[in-house]
Order: structure tokens, then sequence, then C-alpha cells
């Protein structure tokens, strides 16, 4: 794989950090790429660290390694700042996106120096006003999708509309909700994207 | 027309099972295969698929089901992965050698201890000697297709042997990735109706299986076992063949990965071999002449053709994901080394072991491993010639 990029989660084992991977790999499917979305299991338990990534290019995807070198780090948990090098290898070009009410100033001293960008979205915030729980791995996935550019606003809202219609079929009453916390997400990271995009011109 | 999709290993051998919606399928869950079995029972459950699905209470009783099954005369499977197949082990045994052409699809992990998850190839090494057919799978497209060629292989009048189609635990079976699936009709055609010629529930022809034998025919009893397979090896390439004019997909008993002209060559199974190409194409970008040679069947073993391939290279490191314990390399190096001296290619051959229970290979691993067979050839660096990859 020449082209394209790599994404590294973390997560705690049972907040969607593995789904969100496999969300991310799903519509970046059916936007005609190679994908790959993989799990990394610690111990099996709710609340340990976990790991999940994703791949996603042009070309045919044969490494099955892990990502050591990812252009973009997800940060599903804030608490895991303090016990996991969230930021090992992770590519100065790229970014990392962390769930936590606090702003950037605020996280920056525990990421080890990292000189890339940051973005901070409070996922507990979107998710407990617009799904009335703490789900945060939806508003973490369209963070990720805004943040890597990986395909057009309209194009990502409308392909995660069909897969929560698939998803949820049983249970369509979240979907609205879910949509909801998708865009909103998306947009407060947009606004910090134009926001550095102005710093840096 | 192909249907591209995106799924994972293990909904991959599931949709595969489906398609080819086979008989009898008892099953007892473990991870990581077991979202294999609970798929099957969704599709069962939804009216897709009509395989009498039997939840038992242990591997042992899944393979001695799937044993029962297809002694009646019905097409049968079971999946498991680790201490599952080492618990089947006896039974293992008997599905071979009363010719019962059932398949297992085997999600590779590790065997305790310590208790981990995660993937080697230790247990399909444990059960290596058993008499199975073993095809291993490179990534998620191949555990779909060789699970299509399964039965088609097993059934076969000269072959008659039951077969253990395998994928890497996580690596692939929990990885999603792009698939190109064949039409339902395609499958069922290619597969076809389960006509066995000799069966417990035909009473025009009644049969005895699983009897005592003495001495005087015992010993032609499991000489039989071994030439059917032998024989499977031609069936595995006639198969293979066929399912080229369907899918587009070739297959082989190995696949040779840029050797032609190649100086050093990688031998390996499983998900690591895609790494390994990958590895290949970068250092062949820098003139460096170097291939993978990716075995897909282990059983039967193809001790004469892999010695035919590498017979004009320089060396050949040759990479486990299991440990035998016998202090002098692991089942492939054993088995390459015996096969290389046996047809006379007298090479270097370097047995490394690598990811058992789940540590990683990556790129920069296999790099360096075709840069030590290099050092030893050309600069006569002694290499350790049986060690560790990413040991800490």
């Amino acid at each position: 794989m020449k082209n394209g990029i790599e994404i590294r989660w973390h997560g705690r084992g049972g907040q969607g950090a593995k789904t969100a991977a496999l969300l991310l790999a799903d519509v970046a499917f059916k936007t005609g790429q190679n994908v790959q979305g993989f799990p990394e299991y610690g111990p099996e338990r709710m609340g340990a660290p976990i790991t999940a990534y994703n791949r996603i290019s042009s070309d045919k995807i044969r490494v099955h390694s892990n990502i050591y070198h990812p252009d973009y780090v997800v940060v599903v948990d804030e608490t895991l700042l303090a016990s996991v090098d969230v930021t090992a290898g992770l590519k100065k070009t790229g970014a990392i996106i962390i769930n936590t009410p606090k702003s950037k100033e605020e996280v920056m001293d525990e990421l080890g120096g990292y000189e890339g960008r940051v973005y901070t979205v409070d996922a507990r915030k979107i998710s407990v006003e617009t799904l009335g729980k703490n789900f945060p791995n939806s508003p973490m996935l369209a963070a990720a999708v805004a943040v890597s550019d990986i395909m057009p606003r309209d194009k990502f809202i409308h392909e995660m509309r069909a897969s929560y219609e698939h998803k949820f079929a049983k249970k369509p009453e979240v979907i609205d909700g879910n949509m909801k916390a998708l865009e909103r997400a998306y947009d407060v990271v947009e606004e910090a994207i134009e926001e550095y995009n102005q710093m840096s011109a | 027309m192909a249907i591209k999709e995106r799924m994972s290993g293990n909904e991959a051998v599931a949709y595969a099972i489906r398609q080819v919606n086979p008989d009898v399928m008892p099953a007892f869950p473990i991870t990581p295969s077991t979202e294999i079995p609970q798929m099957v029972s969704t599709y069962i459950a939804n009216g897709e698929m009509d395989t009498e699905f039997i939840p038992v209470e242990s591997e042992h009783s899944s393979m001695s089901a799937a044993i029962g099954a297809e002694a009646a005369g019905a097409r049968s499977l079971t999946a498991t992965s680790s201490a599952g197949l080492a618990l089947m082990w006896e039974e293992l045994l008997l599905a071979a050698s009363n010719r019962m052409p059932l398949a297992l699809t085997l999600v590779n992990r590790t065997l305790s201890g310590p208790i981990n998850i995660n993937c080697d190839h230790s247990d399909g090494m444990g059960a290596r000697d058993t008499g199975w057919i073993q095809i291993y799978a490179e990534n998620n497209q191949e555990a779909y297709d060789n699970f299509i060629q399964a039965y088609p292989i097993a059934e076969d009048a000269r072959v008659h042997l039951p077969i253990m189609v395998c994928q890497d635990g996580f690596i692939t079976s929990h990885a999603v990735e792009n698939i190109e699936l064949l039409e339902d009709e395609l499958v069922k055609d290619f597969v076809g109706e389960y006509e066995p010629e000799e069966y417990l529930l035909n009473p025009g022809k009644p049969i005895a299986v699983g009897p005592y034998s003495i001495s005087n025919y015992a010993m032609e009893a499991k000489k039989n076992q071994e030439i059917a397979l032998e024989n499977s090896k031609e069936v595995i390439l006639e198969v293979a063949e066929k399912f080229k004019k369907l899918s587009g997909r070739g297959f082989g008993l190995f696949e040779e990965y840029r050797t032609e002209d190649a100086d050093y060559i990688m031998l390996l199974m499983g998900s690591a071999a895609g790494t390994a190409k990958q590895a290949v194409d970068e250092m062949r970008e820098q003139g460096k002449k170097v291939g993978v040679l990716k075995l897909r069947v282990f059983r039967p073993f193809p001790a004469k053709e892999i010695a035919e391939a590498l017979k004009n290279c320089k060396a050949v490191a040759i990479l486990d994901r299991c440990e035998s314990y016998n202090g002098n390399g692991g089942p492939l190096g054993s088995e390459v080394t015996a096969g290389l001296f046996r047809y006379k290619v007298m090479i270097e051959a370097v047995n490394y072991i690598y990811g058992l229970a789940g540590r990683d290979f990556t790129v920069s691993d296999a790099v360096h491993v075709f840069e030590e067979l290099a050092d030893a050839v050309e600069n006569g660096k002694e290499v350790e010639q049986f060690q560790y990859i990413r040991l800490r």
C-alpha cells in the first residue's frame, strides 16, 4: 500500500472503538476504496484498553500487521492519555482527535510534545444531548472522517444514514439521534479545521 | 458478475457455508471462531439455509456428531479454534481413518498456556499428523475461496478424507476487508449435491463404520489412507483449475510471488504472507532479488514441489508460527529442510519462529529476515539456524 491513510483508535472495551473502526471501513468501502478495519484485543473485559485500526487506500491492501506510524489517531476515552502513549509513531503531518470537554491547550501536556494538529471533541456531551446516553463512538467517527477528509460531508452523512437504517432496523427511534450526533461532531471539528487553516495561511 | 463486498474472514466463511448449505453442522463456541456458528445459526433462523444445526456441549461432541452425520450420508462440518481442536484430537483421527469427507473451518489460535486468545498455528500444527487435508488462507478472500473448494476436494472418490480450512484468528477472522463473492447459484453448481457411494443409512447396501481390524489388515488400511492423502494433491489442483474458470482466481499447492529470479525466498503460511509480499515489493524497488513462497496446502505436504521451486535460490527463510518444542525448529522448518535434503537441493535454510500468541509481524521484520539471509550468503556471516523474530 503506497497511497492511502492509516488510522489508530484507542478506546476501552465496551465503548465502541472497534465498531467505529468497522463503520469507518464500511463507509470508505462505499466510496470505492480498499479498506481494512480490525481490532487488537488485550484482556477480554469491559473497560480494558483496546486498539483498533483502519487502512484506507486506492491500492490493494496486503499488510496484516498493526499500525505503528499512523496518519491519524482517535482517542475515544481521555483517561487513556495518562496510561497509553497515544501519539507513539503518529506522523507530524497528521493529527490526533481526542474525546474530551477540555480545550486543545489543556490536553497538550499529556501528548508527549506531539507537534502535529490536535483536535478535541466533547463526544460525551454531544452523545448525551442527542442520544440521551454516552455512546462516544458515533461522534468520534464523524470527527475522524472530518479530519482525515476521506470523503465529502454529504456523502458521509448519506452513507451513514443507510448504515444506521440497516443496523438499527429494529430500533428506528435511535437513528435520528445518531445522525444528529454525527453532524454535530463533524461541524465542531470542521470549524476547528477552518480555524487551523486560517492561522497557518 | 462478482459481487463486491466488504466483510471479515469469519463473515466470509459463514457466507460460503450458507451458499454451500451443508446438511449438518454440530458446533460448540470458542474464540475466535464463535462468530461462524453464530452467523450460520442466524442464517438458519432467517430461513436462508436449511442446514441441521446441532448445539453440543463440547468440541469432542461436535466432531463426534459431525462424524456420525457424515457416516449416515450427510454432508457435515463444524468450526473451532485452539483448545477446541485439541479436545477433538481423538475424533480427528477417526474422521480421517474412517474416510469421512467432512469439513472443519479452523480459525487459528494459540494453545494454552499462558491462556491467550490470539493467533498462531499451534492448533493446526498439533493436528498435522491426524490424516486431514489442511489448507491455509492469507486473507478473507482466500478463506472464502478455500471453503468453496473444500467439499469437491474431500468428497472426490480418489480422496474421501476430511479437510481443514484454516485462517488466522483475529488477523483475518475479525478484520473487515474488501472481498469478491460469487453468486449463490454458481457456488451451488460448483459444489454440487453430495452423493456418497456408501453410507450407513442405506439399507440396500449395509456397511460397517469404525470396526476392529486385526493386524493382518490394519496396516493396509493405514497405507490406503496415506495413498488417499497423496491422491488429494492432484484433486486439489483440478478443483483449483475449475474454480479459476468460475472466479478468475487461481490457486495451487503454494503461491510463488516474484520468485522467478529471486536469490532469497521467504516461505510462510497465512496472513503474514501478505505482509512479506509488501516487503518484497519495497526491496525489489531497491533492486534486491527477493520473493515469497506462500504455502497454501500444508497437508498433503508438497515437499518435492517446494524443493523444485527453491532449487535456484541462494537461501530460504522458513517461517513458523508455531514452536515444536523439539530444540530443532518448527514444523515447517523441519519438513521443508527434510524435503530439500531428500531432493538434493543444498541451499542455505534458516528457520524463524514468529508471531506466537498474536505477536505482531511487520514489513520491517520481513525486510530484516531478507537482509540477514543476504548477509549470510554474501558476507559469510554466521546466522543462527533456528531463531525467533521480535522476541523481547
